[in-house]
């Protein structure tokens, strides 16, 4: 009798362990942007498929004179950002932050973190390759980017969606959002992180890994 | 008893009084400069400094255990006020980014904000008053 008694509290101890685990396993990262359905016939079957927003295809310098271009992320997890070398407000916390996470994913060749300029400039290759050398920032795991500024200012807005904008006003002379972008192997944006928060920072470091993990061809 | 507890209960509080007061006016007025300059801090300065003044990479020079500050203790005010340009070495290593001039700083809060610099992040230099500021602001190199 006292054996039939316990059952009770132990099935229900069992079935919110099970839920628990579930929710570990379900937890899955937003995709951002816009999206279409398109309708597609395969073998004579007619069904609706997803279509998301990706990032669209670039091409800029990065601080070593290479050319790096949307295909070098395809298939890798990375965080990008916005930001200038002479920037003297919040620039300085999100790099640091920035390096964080680079140092939390150190020899991990399918993770990378993208610097855009958006002061073309003044931070010239030299500029930035020297900013990217004192910072810390691995060559081959921190590309710093320099490209034409409509098409780095488009990029931002339209694809990252990032607020950037050249104002007189403004210290340092441009004034931008702090956002740390999360884009997945697909090129889908899955999450922005406030740089200048460190709370932000340590979820995406965490979440950086549910990327890196995600199935790439599993249906999202 | 009881008796005892109120007659020994102003006792104590007169003691206390007593020890508090202590606490001489100098440390108070200490206390009161570092305060305000760890406000400061963390507006105008913590961005390239970080927080806990480790500075960032090779980019921005420490303030933590600096030899920097000891060595030019008369110079900080201008530091402050009027920025940095050029190469400065601390600790053995050598930083050439340029520090923006604070001029929104008044010298009571340069006074403040180099409180707290010198002593924090493993720094003892004590109190740095607005007089200091005033007399130092007038020999920047």
């Amino acid at each position: 009798m006292k054996k039939l008694k316990l059952i009770g509290p132990a099935l229900i101890a069992l079935l919110a362990f099970a839920a628990c685990q579930n929710k570990v396993k379900e937890t899955k990262l937003p995709i951002y942007g816009e999206r279409q359905p398109i309708t597609k016939t395969v073998d004579g079957k007619t069904f609706t498929d997803t279509v998301y927003a990706t990032i669209p295809p670039f091409s800029f310098v990065d601080q070593n004179r290479e050319t790096i271009s949307e295909e070098n992320l395809r298939g890798k997890t990375y965080v990008a950002d916005f930001f200038f070398t002479s920037c003297p407000s919040i620039c300085p916390t999100m790099q640091r932050n920035m390096l964080s996470v680079a140092k939390a994913y150190q020899g991990k060749p399918n993770f990378k973190l993208v610097s855009f300029t958006i002061d073309p400039r003044h931070d010239t290759i030299p500029v930035l390759k020297n900013y990217a050398e004192k910072l810390g920032a691995k060559a081959d795991q921190w590309y710093f980017l320099l490209g034409k500024k409509e098409d780095v200012y488009q990029l931002a807005e339209k694809n990252y969606l990032v607020s950037v904008a050249e104002d007189k006003r403004a210290k340092g002379g441009y004034v931008h959002q702090g956002w740390l972008v999360l884009v997945d192997k697909k090129g889908r944006v899955r999450g922005a992180y406030d740089g200048t928060d460190k709370k932000q920072v340590d979820q995406l470091i965490v979440d950086v890994k549910l990327l890196m993990d995600e199935d790439e061809n599993q249906k999202a | 008893m009881k008796r005892l507890m109120v007659l020994l209960l102003p006792f104590t509080f007169i003691l206390t009084t007593f020890f508090l007061s202590c606490q001489s006016e100098a440390e108070i007025e200490y206390k009161r400069y570092f305060i305000q300059g760890r406000n400061l801090y963390q507006t105008n300065c913590k961005n390239c400094h970080a927080e806990n003044g480790e500075g960032l990479g090779e980019l921005f020079p420490p303030l933590k255990e600096a030899d920097y500050l000891k060595k030019n203790k008369n110079q900080l005010a201008c530091i402050v006020q009027n920025g940095l340009k050029g190469t400065i070495s601390v600790n053995g290593k050598t930083y050439n980014a340029q520090m923006p001039a604070q001029t929104q700083l008044a010298p009571i809060e340069i006074a403040e904000v180099i409180t707290y610099v010198t002593n924090a992040f493993g720094n003892q230099q004590g109190l740095y008053e607005v007089e200091k500021v005033n007399a130092d602001l007038k020999i920047c190199r």
